[in-house]
């Protein structure tokens, strides 16, 4: 276990967004309440979880697009931040390293930009030595990595497909040469059948470059398939880590239990033979959670201790992590 | 089991008549749905599954038009009616329930009127207090606590979830016997949307309507229909009972998306196999079958015969599947 080498390290990471509610009041959702764990080089960490749970708020304040509350990460031995001795390093030299690919492409590129300067604009940033026509032969090459070619390159993006302009969102996150990739939710907005060509270019990519991902989406058999290990969120917090097959086979907290269950298996006898627990409820609101285990108020199996005290984040196997009160 | 034909479309058409040209969203589709029988239309976007829908529905807005072919409901033929006629077929024959129930709902009108409405504009003699009755008892139907204090709230007070409860209460207010369906869980989370699946089929069994049942979730298929048609690029190109669609897939293109699909139950870590290339521009369609650039089987006739006929495919039941 040990032996692999930590890239990320995140401990008691919290986010809270400020609310004004009346003249002098504030309040705040708490996104992000407490969450640790660590990112192994070369590995692909899942985050599952619906939506409102802090997943792309977990995922932005790693990178520190949203500045987190309080907590600590640490990237590759370096603290990047440190929410009680405040510190505020330059991210600058990390963004080169540390690289996300948005969810919705057409919201994410730049309308007014070719295909070539979104790209370009990544690489002059990171790479300013590149000039004239390595600079040129540099876009082509990340487009080609990508699956486009270079005659895309003086088009703009609304004359790509969905899946497409994913490709280009990756195109650009490559172009500082990263070796940890933030992936927010890259394929919930494309097609089904295009779903699984992103994926596999995701795979591929990580086997040549080695690349680190941080995969965080809404549904779990994408999840199950492309990550080593998983974490499930629920209400800000995490509520289990483990590997991926452990966690879909042997799922320990009851809220990965009926997700588990929630989901719809393409197999028409499967799916309807299987015993289900539904889910009573709606989630609550993060800006007033629940006392105790934040799913207290939806769990099959909630006793009066579950609604007084928070359960712990505790090891119960070895590399299954789970909060609960029942284990 | 013999039973009736409820719906019956043939060969239907319908164009979008746009400035860049026509594109033909639905080209040719034909099926019959039978009382009491859940029909899934799987498709990805711009397959036409939702235009088909709305056309039977007859709410399909301009440019869109139906050019071709026929919809009969219980025998009568649809594409006929007067405006008028149309407005007492909606809601109380068929009714719909759409993707994004908070853009379906009118945020300055309660539940409860919103609900009563739905009631009273199809039958002009149910008073207010038999309305205000029957709407309660439709909420706790759909499994929304507290019908009678619901009713007095705004959508924004509802969740996502329960927004969908209202909306399908809201469809079954006047008894249909056909619902469609267009999406009605794809906004909603997995654990809400199995709250959802749940519902429809307990009311499905309750009621005994049919359902058109429009998604581009395979696993939601699997769950609720008792037969699937899956469309591409505005034809039907296979339609069979749900284990046929499942476990014996025929065309290209079903095969293809049962494969692309990652598992959640999947055992060891597989290689997705993706179908290859973009989906079809519909305004500049291929020649011949429309899923031939992308179909690793493809042959040179399939780039050139104009469409693949349906072929009566002799496996246990007999289907039909747009391949040659």
């Amino acid at each position: 276990m040990d032996e692999r080498k930590a890239l990320l390290e995140v401990q008691h990471l919290r986010k809270y967004f400020p609310i004004k509610s009346g003249m002098f009041r504030t309040e705040y959702v708490q996104a992000v309440e407490d969450v640790t764990f660590t990112l192994y080089a070369g590995e692909t960490l899942g985050i599952v979880g619906e939506s409102g749970c802090g997943k792309s708020t977990l995922g932005r304040s790693i990178l520190r697009l949203h500045e987190p509350t309080s907590g600590k990460v640490i990237y590759d031995g370096t603290v990047i931040y440190d929410g009680e001795k405040k510190t505020q390093i330059s991210m600058l030299p990390y963004r080169k390293r540390m690289q996300i690919i948005f969810q919705d492409p057409s919201a994410s590129l730049d309308p007014r930009m070719t295909v070539g300067e979104i790209v370009g604009e990544a690489l002059s940033v990171h790479r300013p030595d590149l000039k004239g026509k390595a600079y040129r032969a540099r876009i082509n090459e990340l487009l080609e990595t990508v699956g486009l070619n270079s005659e895309h390159s003086n088009r703009f993006p609304h004359e790509f497909s969905g899946g497409q302009q994913q490709r280009v969102g990756i195109a650009r996150a490559l172009a500082a040469e990263p070796e940890f990739i933030v992936c927010d939710e890259p394929i919930s907005a494309l097609d089904v059948s295009i779903q699984s060509q992103v994926v596999n270019m995701l795979e591929d990519l990580q086997k040549e470059r080695s690349l680190t991902y941080l995969f965080i989406a809404h549904d779990i058999s994408v999840v199950r398939h492309i990550s080593n290990r998983i974490g499930v969120m629920y209400l800000g917090q995490m509520v289990e880590l483990a590997e991926s097959y452990e966690l879909c086979s042997a799922p320990l907290h009851p809220y990965t239990q009926s997700l588990l269950s929630a989901v719809p298996l393409p197999d028409p006898d499967k799916t309807r033979a299987r015993q289900r627990t539904i889910l009573e409820g709606d989630v609550p609101s993060p800006l007033h959670p629940p006392t105790g285990c934040r799913f207290h108020t939806r769990c099959p199996y909630a006793t009066e201790e579950c609604a007084k005290s928070a359960p712990e984040w505790k090891e119960h196997r070895p590399g299954h992590f789970a909060s609960c009160h029942k284990l | 089991m013999e039973s009736k034909k409820l719906l019956e479309i043939k060969d239907l058409k319908v164009s979008f008549y746009t400035p860049a040209g026509e594109v033909k969203a639905v080209d040719g589709i034909s099926y019959d749905l039978n009382e009491h029988e859940v029909m899934g239309i799987v498709g990805e976007s711009g397959s036409g599954k939702s235009v088909e829908a709305y056309s039977i529905i007859g709410l399909l807005q301009d440019p869109g038009k139906v050019i071709g072919g026929s919809i009969r409901f219980d025998g009568e033929d649809i594409l006929a009616y007067t405006p008028d006629q149309m407005r007492q077929f909606r809601g109380n024959k068929v009714s719909m329930i759409f993707q994004n129930p908070m853009t379906c709902l009118n945020p300055v009108y309660t539940i409860g009127d919103q609900l009563m409405e739905a009631l009273t504009c199809h039958n002009k003699n149910v008073s207010k207090k038999e309305a205000w009755d029957r709407a309660v008892e439709m909420l706790e139907l759909v499994g929304i606590n507290n019908a009678e204090k619901r009713m007095k709230q705004y959508p924004h007070e509802f969740s996502g979830g329960m927004r969908q409860r209202a909306m399908i209460a809201m469809a079954l207010i006047c008894s249909p016997k056909l619902l469609i369906a267009d999406e009605p869980t794809t906004a909603l989370d997995v654990t809400i949307q199995a709250q959802i699946l749940e519902l429809m089929k307990d009311i499905q069994k309750k009621t005994g309507m049919a359902i058109v049942f429009i998604t581009h979730n395979l696993g939601v298929v699997a769950e609720v229909c008792d037969r699937v048609s899956v469309m591409y690029a505005g034809h039907i190109v296979e339609q069979g009972s749900v284990s046929d669609i499942f476990y014996r897939p025929a065309h290209p293109y079903t095969k293809g998306l049962l494969r692309s699909m990652p598992r959640v139950d999947e055992l060891e870590h597989e290689r997705l196999i993706p179908i290859e290339g973009t989906p079809v521009d519909l305004l500049d369609p291929p020649a011949g079958c429309a899923f031939g650039p992308r179909c690793e089987h493809c042959m040179k006739v399939c780039l050139k015969k104009p469409r693949p006929l349906w072929r009566w495919e002799t496996t246990a039941i007999l289907r039909p599947a747009g391949c040659t």
